[in-house]
This record gives C-alpha cells, sequence and structure tokens, in this order.
C-alpha cells in the first residue's frame, strides 16, 4: 500500500475573463517531499497554488490533503487544514518587530491578553529547529531580504503549517542566500514537512527538488525526477526551446559618457551611511552591472539616481547636463528609463487598466498625453504594441494590471520602459520572475537597445545575467563600491566572494 | 447593405443591453442600501411609536411636492458641493475633515465682502464667488503647509481648524460685520448683498414646463454652477494628466513618486483645490435665499458632505445621486414634526444608508465578481485553449 499523499489535486480548472488558467490539471505531493512546479509565465502557477490556499475557488476539480476531501473557502480554511503561503511579494510591516510580524493576525493569547512569552518562546523554539537565526525583537526595516524571506516562512510554521507554498522565493536573492535558504528547506523536509516551489530558475530546482511536475499552458504535462533530467530538458518541456544564455556579443561601447556619478554619499532616514563616496560612470552602448547582495546600498544608490532622496554629498550628470538638483519628473523626461525591483511596490498600479499602467512614468509625453490630456486611444494603441512585442500575454488593455501573472506584469513593465526609448536605463532585476523563454528575448532586446546607443546601469541578484551582459562590473558592499571586475575573465563563484567582502584583496 | 444596418443595429443593441447592464450593476448597492436602511428605520420609528408606513407615505406625499422638490434641490447643492470638496481629497488619500470651517469662513467672507461693494450684476456675482472660493483655499493653508513641511497629519489640523473657525466667525459677525442698528433686533446678522450680487433664480425654467410654484420657493441658479463644476471634476480627474498624477499618487504613492509625481506639491494642490470647493458650500443658499450671513446660518454640512461623498464613490455623478436623496429626506422630514414624529430620525436613517452602502458595495462587488465568474465557465466551454498555448514562446 502505498502512503497517502499529502496533497491530491484532481481535475482542477479555473477560468477568468478571456483565459484558462488551469485545465484539468492534477497533481499529487507526497508527505515530506520538495516538489517544484515550472511552467512559462501565465502557465497557471500561481493559480493552482492560490486554490490550494483558498485564495482562489476553482471551477471545477476535488483537492485532498493527507487523505481527506476538503473545500478551502478561504486562506482561513487552508490554515486550518495545515497549509500555508509565501507570496510571490514580501508582505511584512517594516516598523513591526520580527515577533510582531510573526505573530500579526495569529496572537497567542492567555486570557484577552497577549501572550508574548509563548510567543517568543515558540518562535526561538522554531527558529532554532530550523536554523533560521532570526532575532525575535529586530526591527524588519533593518533586515535583508534573506532573513526577510525566513520571517516570511517561520510566519507559516508559526500558525502551524505541515503543507508549504513557496511562490517564486528565491527571485531576488543571490546565490548565497539560496543556499541558505536551501539549507532550511531541507531541515524543514527532514522534520516531515511538505513543500510546494515555484521557480523559474531551473538550477535551483533541479538541486532542491525531489519531484519536479510541469505545467503548459494551463495543464500538467509531465512529472519527473530531476535526476532523470537536465535543465535543458524542463525548458525544452516547457516551452519547447532551448535554454538560453546571457551573453554579449562584441561590445558596442562609445566614448561618450551619458551618466557621470561623482562622490555620492546618502545618509538614511536614520543617520546611517547609505552609499558612500561612489562614483563611475556609463557610457553610451555599455551596460554597467552593480553585483552585491541585496542591501548593500544598491537601492539607495538608485533612489538617488532617481532624485527620490536627499543628497548628502555628489554629482550626478546626465548626457552632459548636471541633474543634481533636478526633480524626478525632469529626470526621467530628460531620458531616464526605470525598472524597479519590485514590481507591485514601485511599478503597477494594480487596480488600474495596462493602458494606465503602460502610462506610469511617461504620462506626461506622446502617444499618452496630447497637452494637458490623457490621449486614452494613442495610449492604448502604444500598449497593444507593447503586448505584442514583449509577448505579455493578456486577454486586452483594458483588464486591471492585477489579473496578469507575475511574469507578464514584469514584461509590461519591462516593455514600457524599452518603447519610451531612453538614454539611460536603471533596470533591477529587470527578468525577476520571467520564464527562461522570455527571459532570453528580455536580454536580447536590451543588446539590440545597447548597440543602438542605450547606456544601461543593471543591478541583478542573477550572476549569470550580470557576468553575460555587463560591459564592466562594479561590486557594492557596505554602500561602497568594493571592485571593478572584468566581466569577460570573472567567474560567478568569484563574484560571489567578492559581494560578501571576501574578494577586497584579489581586486 | 440591409446586412449592414442589421449588424449595426446589433451592435448596438449590444452596446445599450451592455450599459443598461453596468447601469443597473452600479445602482445595485445604493439600493440595497436603501432598501436595508428603510427597514432598519422602520425598527425606529416603531420604538417611536409611529406607525412606519404612515411616517414613509406622509415624507413621500409631502416630499413629492413641486415646491418639495425645489427645496431638495437647494438642499442638494451644498451638499453637492461639500461631498466634492472631500472627494478630491479621498482620490489622493487625503481626508479633509475641515470642510465645515472652510465653508463658515468662505460664507463670512462672501457676505461680508459681498455686502461693502457695489458692482454690475454679473461681476458683483462672479467677485462673491470668488471670495468665498479663496476664503476656502486661505483656510486650507495652515493645515497644507503643516502637512507638507511638518507631516502633520491633516485629519487632526483641519479638525482643529474647525474649533478655530467657530470662535473666528462668532466673533467677527459680533465685532465687525453686526449690522443690527438697535438691539432689539435678535438675529445677529451681516448686511443684506445688494441685488446685484444675488444669483438669479431658475423658476422660469419650471414655470416652462406649466408647473405653479407657490410663493416664496425659488430654485437657487447656483444649481448651474455646481453641475459645471461636477463635469469640470470629472475631466480634471479622469482625462487629465494633472487628474492622472493624482489618482496614481492615490492608489499607489511609491509607484507614483518613482513616476515623476511630486508628492508634496500634489498634496498641497489638491488640499487647496479641496479647500476651494469648499468655499462654495454655502454661496448657494446665501446668493439664492438668505443675501447675507446670520448666526444660524446652516451647519454640519462639512461632515454630511464626507457621509455624501462615501454614499457616492467620490464620482460626482455618484455624489448628485447622494446628494439629491439627503435632499429629499432632510425636507420631506419636515413634515414628521406635524405628525408627531421627531424628524430626527431622519439623521439616524442617512447613517444608516451610508452605513448600508458602505456594506453594499463590498457585497455586490463579490457577488458580481462571482457571477462574472459563472459567467466566464458558461461563455468558455472545456475544449477552448488557455491564451498560453498555441502562441510562440
Ligand atoms: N485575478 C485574475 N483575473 C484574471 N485573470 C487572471 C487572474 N489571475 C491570473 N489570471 C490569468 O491566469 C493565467 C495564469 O496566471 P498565473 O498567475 O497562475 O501564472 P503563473 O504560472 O504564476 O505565471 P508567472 O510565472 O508569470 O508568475 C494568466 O493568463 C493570468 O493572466
Ligand atoms: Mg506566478
Amino acid at each position: 500500500m502505498t502512503p497517502t499523499p499529502a496533497v491530491e489535486l484532481r481535475g482542477i480548472t479555473k477560468r477568468f475573463p478571456g483565459v484558462i488558467a488551469n485545465h484539468d490539471v492534477d497533481l499529487t505531493v507526497s508527505r515530506g517531499e520538495i516538489h517544484a512546479i515550472v511552467g512559462e509565465n501565465g502557465a497557471g502557477k500561481s493559480t493552482l497554488m492560490k486554490i490550494l490556499y483558498g485564495m482562489q475557488r476553482p471551477d471545477e476539480g476535488t483537492i485532498t490533503v493527507e487523505g481527506d476531501r476538503i473545500d478551502l473557502k478561504s486562506p482561513t480554511d487552508a490554515i486550518e487544514a495545515g497549509i500555508g503561503m509565501v507570496h510571490q511579494h514580501f508582505m511584512l510591516a517594516d516598523n513591526l518587530t520580527v515577533l510582531e510580524n510573526v505573530i500579526l493576525g495569529a496572537e497567542t493569547r492567555k486570557g484577552p491578553l497577549l501572550d508574548l512569552a509563548e510567543a517568543r518562546r515558540r518562535i526561538t523554539e522554531l527558529s532554532d529547529t530550523y536554523g533560521f537565526r532570526l532575532d525575535p525583537d529586530r526591527l524588519v526595516e533593518e533586515l535583508g531580504v534573506g532573513e526577510r524571506q525566513r520571517i516570511e516562512i517561520l510566519k507559516v510554521l508559526f500558525r502551524g503549517a505541515r503543507i508549504l507554498i513557496l511562490d517564486e522565493p528565491t527571485a531576488v536573492l543571490v546565490p548565497q542566500e539560496v543556499d541558505e535558504l536551501f539549507r532550511n528547506l531541507r531541515g524543514l523536509r527532514d522534520e516531515g514537512v511538505t513543500m510546494l516551489f515555484i521557480s523559474h530558475k531551473l538550477d535551483e530546482v533541479l538541486s532542491i527538488a525531489d519531484t519536479v511536475t510541469v505545467i503548459r499552458g494551463g495543464t500538467t504535462v509531465t512529472t519527473v525526477d530531476p535526476a532523470d533530467v537536465t535543465a535543458r530538458d524542463l525548458a525544452e518541456l516547457m516551452v519547447g526551446s532551448e535554454l538560453p544564455t546571457p551573453e554579449t556579443r562584441e561590445s558596442t561601447v562609445t566614448d561618450v559618457v551619458q551618466l557621470e556619478v561623482a562622490g555620492l554619499t546618502v545618509r538614511d532616514a536614520t543617520g546611517r551611511t547609505a552609499i558612500d563616496d561612489i562614483g563611475f560612470s556609463v557610457r553610451r552602448g555599455e551596460i554597467v552591472g552593480i553585483a552585491g547582495v541585496e542591501g548593500n546600498g544598491q537601492h539607495d544608490l538608485i533612489n538617488a539616481l532617481l532624485g527620490l532622496v536627499p543628497l548628502d554629498s555628489g554629482r550626478i550628470v546626465l548626457g552632459g547636463v548636471d541633474i543634481t538638483h533636478h526633480s524626478t519628473r525632469r529626470r526621467r523626461e530628460s531620458g531616464m528609463g526605470y525598472i524597479p525591483q519590485d514590481r507591485h511596490r514601485e511599478g503597477l498600479l494594480l487596480p488600474e487598466p495596462l493602458w494606465e499602467n503602460a502610462m506610469l512614468g511617461h504620462q506626461r509625453t506622446v502617444p499618452f498625453a496630447r497637452g494637458p490630456w490623457i490621449d486614452a486611444k494613442g495610449a492604448k494603441e502604444r500598449t497593444e504594441t507593447i503586448l505584442r512585442s514583449f509577448d505579455v500575454r493578456a486577454p486586452g488593455v483594458g483588464i486591471p494590471a492585477h489579473a496578469l501573472s507575475g511574469g507578464n506584469q514584469q514584461k509590461l513593465i519591462v516593455g514600457r520602459e524599452m518603447t519610451a526609448s531612453p538614454t539611460l536605463l536603471i533596470a533591477a532585476h529587470p527578468t525577476r520572475g520571467i520564464d527562461i523563454g522570455a527571459q532570453a528575448a528580455v536580454w536580447e532586446e536590451l543588446r539590440v537597445a545597447r548597440a543602438a546607443g542605450l547606456a544601461v546601469l543593471l543591478v541583478s541578484a542573477d550572476l549569470e545575467e550580470l557576468i553575460g551582459l555587463s560591459d564592466t562590473l562594479h561590486v557594492i558592499y557596505g554602500g561602497r563600491l568594493v571592485a571593478e571586475l572584468d566581466p569577460a575573465a570573472v567567474t560567478a563563484p568569484e563574484l560571489g566572494s567578492h559581494m560578501t567582502g571576501a574578494g577586497k584583496g584579489a581586486a | 447593405m440591409i446586412r449592414r444596418i442589421a449588424t449595426h443595429l446589433q451592435r448596438l443593441a449590444h452596446r445599450v443591453w451592455r450599459v443598461s447592464r453596468r447601469a443597473v450593476l452600479a445602482l445595485m448597492a445604493p439600493v440595497l442600501a436603501l432598501v436595508f436602511s428603510i427597514a432598519m428605520s422602520s425598527v425606529f420609528l416603531l420604538l417611536a411609536d409611529a406607525s412606519p408606513l404612515e411616517a414613509y407615505s406622509q415624507m413621500w406625499s409631502y416630499g413629492t411636492r413641486s415646491d418639495s422638490l425645489v427645496s431638495m434641490v437647494n438642499r442638494a447643492v451644498p451638499l453637492y458641493m461639500s461631498a466634492l470638496a472631500v472627494a478630491v481629497g479621498m482620490k489622493m488619500g487625503l481626508l479633509n475633515i475641515g470642510v465645515e470651517g472652510q465653508y463658515r469662513i468662505a460664507a463670512v467672507a462672501a457676505a461680508a465682502v459681498g455686502s461693502w461693494i457695489v458692482l454690475p450684476a454679473p461681476l458683483h456675482v462672479a467677485v462673491i464667488i470668488i471670495t468665498a472660493a479663496v476664503a476656502g483655499m486661505a483656510w486650507i493653508t495652515i493645515p497644507t503647509v503643516l502637512k507638507v513641511t511638518r507631516g502633520v497629519h491633516e485629519v487632526i489640523s483641519t479638525i482643529m481648524m474647525n474649533f478655530i473657525s467657530i470662535g473666528l466667525t462668532a466673533w467677527l459677525l459680533a465685532n465687525w460685520l453686526d449690522s443690527r442698528e438697535s438691539s432689539s433686533d435678535l438675529l445677529l446678522a451681516t448686511d443684506y448683498i445688494p441685488e446685484s450680487g444675488r444669483f438669479p433664480n431658475l423658476n422660469w425654467l419650471i414655470e416652462l414646463f406649466g408647473v405653479e410654484l407657490r410663493a416664496g420657493t425659488n430654485l437657487h441658479g447656483f444649481v448651474v454652477v455646481a453641475a459645471l463644476i461636477g463635469v469640470g471634476f470629472y475631466i480634471v480627474i479622469w482625462r487629465t494628466r494633472f487628474g492622472f498624477d493624482l489618482r496614481a499618487a492615490g492608489i499607489n504613492r511609491q509607484a507614483a513618486l518613482v513616476s515623476g509625481v511630486d508628492s508634496k506639491a500634489m498634496v498641497a494642490k489638491v488640499l487647496l483645490i479641496s479647500g476651494a470647493l469648499a468655499g462654495l458650500v454655502g454661496i448657494s443658499q446665501m446668493l439664492g435665499s438668505f443675501y447675507r450671513y446670520t448666526v444660524d446660518f446652516p451647519a454640519q454640512l462639512g461632515f454630511t458632505g464626507i457621509a455624501v461623498a462615501l454614499l457616492g464613490r467620490n464620482h460626482p455623478a455618484g455624489i448628485a445621486i447622494g446628494a439629491l436623496l439627503f435632499g429629499f429626506m432632510e425636507r420631506s422630514a419636515q413634515i414628521l414634526d406635524l405628525e408627531g414624529i421627531p424628524k430626527e430620525i431622519v439623521t439616524i436613517m442617512q447613517g444608516i444608508i451610508v452605513i448600508s452602502v458602505v456594506v453594499a458595495y463590498e457585497l455586490v462587488r463579490r457577488w458580481r465578481e462571482a457571477q462574472a465568474q459563472r459567467e466566464v465557465s458558461r461563455e468558455m466551454p472545456e475544449a477552448t485553449q488557455s491564451t498560453t498555448e498555441g502562441l510562440p514562446a
């Protein structure tokens, strides 16, 4: 007799206006395994997981957990059944402590009062058992992404989850953080926790998963043992195309400096030096990569370039014009494109239609506006163009942005910024959440634009992407640029060690 | 040829069907809320020992008299302006609780200036209206500056300004603007605004339809200005770049900042616009029937405006309906006293309506989502492929 599977989905179908997100999906997840789900953007992975977490109701099909048929009306029901979900986007309150974030909504009580001691005890216990190394009293805003990720997982475990859904948990983690996360996940598996894991990084999938299920066009195509397949095989199963690698063709770097930054220093709200005396330049036709573990100042650097934070000192020159004191709007209108790290926080108006989202950041220029008026017709036409040329899969330009899958939202943003023909593109994790097929297309777009003279500042956690695309590579650590490396000569592990501040001597 | 016409007609019919369906769906929540609040109010009426049926039929027959309908519109206009003032802030996530103070100050300023100057008619009216708008704007300047430079929450500062405005208007009226010749006049009031500063009424419009109005009834002409402002509100918020920035900042502040919206400037502009709209709240009645500011000038319009804005979901059309509804209720309640029923019951009713509208919108939203889902399931048979399939990778 085979043991009861932890999760059994049978015949799940889910339709949205114009789209069948899931179509007759079958999925069996054994107890205590890490089960990866892969598939291209919009294949229906997140939808399937949201169904299992009670956030969406299936139109058809059954859900069986630990042998019991259950009907999930809401996430509360799912939590009751021992299912927890860590979302694609962090959902933490920055100004609360780890402890407060974890217990929010699941408060332990002694009579009418909060029982913080009990909560702290359980958090410490969980954290120790799984090697999470989290201090319950730290403020979340002081923590890096790796730690935030662990808080999200802890939150779910605290609520008693035995089945964990992780939707693209590694999207902005650098390799070291991924390794640490995977150690934690293996620890959880050894304790009998079942995990469903979504990622577009196929190498990671192969290294962590016990079983891999491929979803394509809303249905499960096949389930394979990772030992039997290569990343290339998986890619072919997903999209029927080969695995792309980012590699720069011949250099197109010109002598014309597009962005010149000198002596840039910024203090954050608490007075801590966020970036310290940063200087570099980006020439037309050049891609300059910034490598670093999240939280070492890359975001502060971007904010400074965009004019969102006051500078302590320093100068920024764009296309020969000193823009140090220009407003964000003036900077953006003088050709500064921006692909944000967090698309929900900085890139989209989620409840608004796609065509209004395509305007964001360009709302005062043709074809989005005419004089003081919004040109809805022009905007819609432009949006159609973006959807077509960047392969954004959406039933129309009028649907709200939240109806797009994560990867398609990202493609919309990339398309919006590229189509506006910027002179400088600040790209933070440009391919975050984008499937490998579309990734290749984005890389190609970047190369074409670069050949046409675009200057790009690239921040990414994907070291292959950084090495493959960049003409020049800087390492940021503790708010300083600590090394400049030749992307043609450096390997990913070398770059990784530089990023932890270890490679200083080697630079 | 005939076929072309047929397809055109078909398309037209489809459009009409879609639009009317949308209208029905949009009206569902308010209607649901209305039904619920009538039921709740009936309970209160029963508690007050009155027959709900009797009360409602009295209200209806009195409220639908021609002079009552005129009064309904006259009462709705200030509420409409007040709700617009609140709504423009809400669109950006700002809550101007200070409409109350802004319109009082503006009304005093308008009465003072209007009774003091003499100008040719249209100019005189224009000066009074502009004075009111500027005064309302001036009164919100302090909260605006505090918000932009010090980050003081506008709710707190505008509430404070409300208190100050009560004291200030009373003091101005008693010490500077008092027009009484002898102290035997009981009502503290400013001078009258001369004929040239009064807004012509629209009675001729009603009489055009052959309806005879009772003496003393007059439809305030300012309703035309209010309607135009409503149209302007819609155009600015939904059709201009400025409106886009404003809405973007209301939906996702950080994304708006990144897109180049200057958040502080935007906050300042929106609060000042809100103050200017608030300044016009009292003008309709002042230029239409009072012609001066008195100590018993209508109060509470600013707070009721918040309720009306909620009712109308910050949309000028919705707000118009909400304001007319409130106007109708307030007018028709006047009959209740004669029936020995406390007319305050209507205030309770209004409160219940607002709460139930908020709840009803949420319920209807969920129901519509489920409905849309069901429809999609029906329209897309099993065999249809997901859009993701068949497209090039
Ligand atoms: N709330 C919604 N309303 C309408 N359509 C939706 C909604 N959520 C998802 N969809 C559609 O369902 C399909 C599947 O989306 P889903 O988010 O499951 O994709 P995914 O596999 O997670 O993709 P990605 O890798 O890009 O995150 C997409 O075509 C998407 O547009
Ligand atoms: Mg997804």
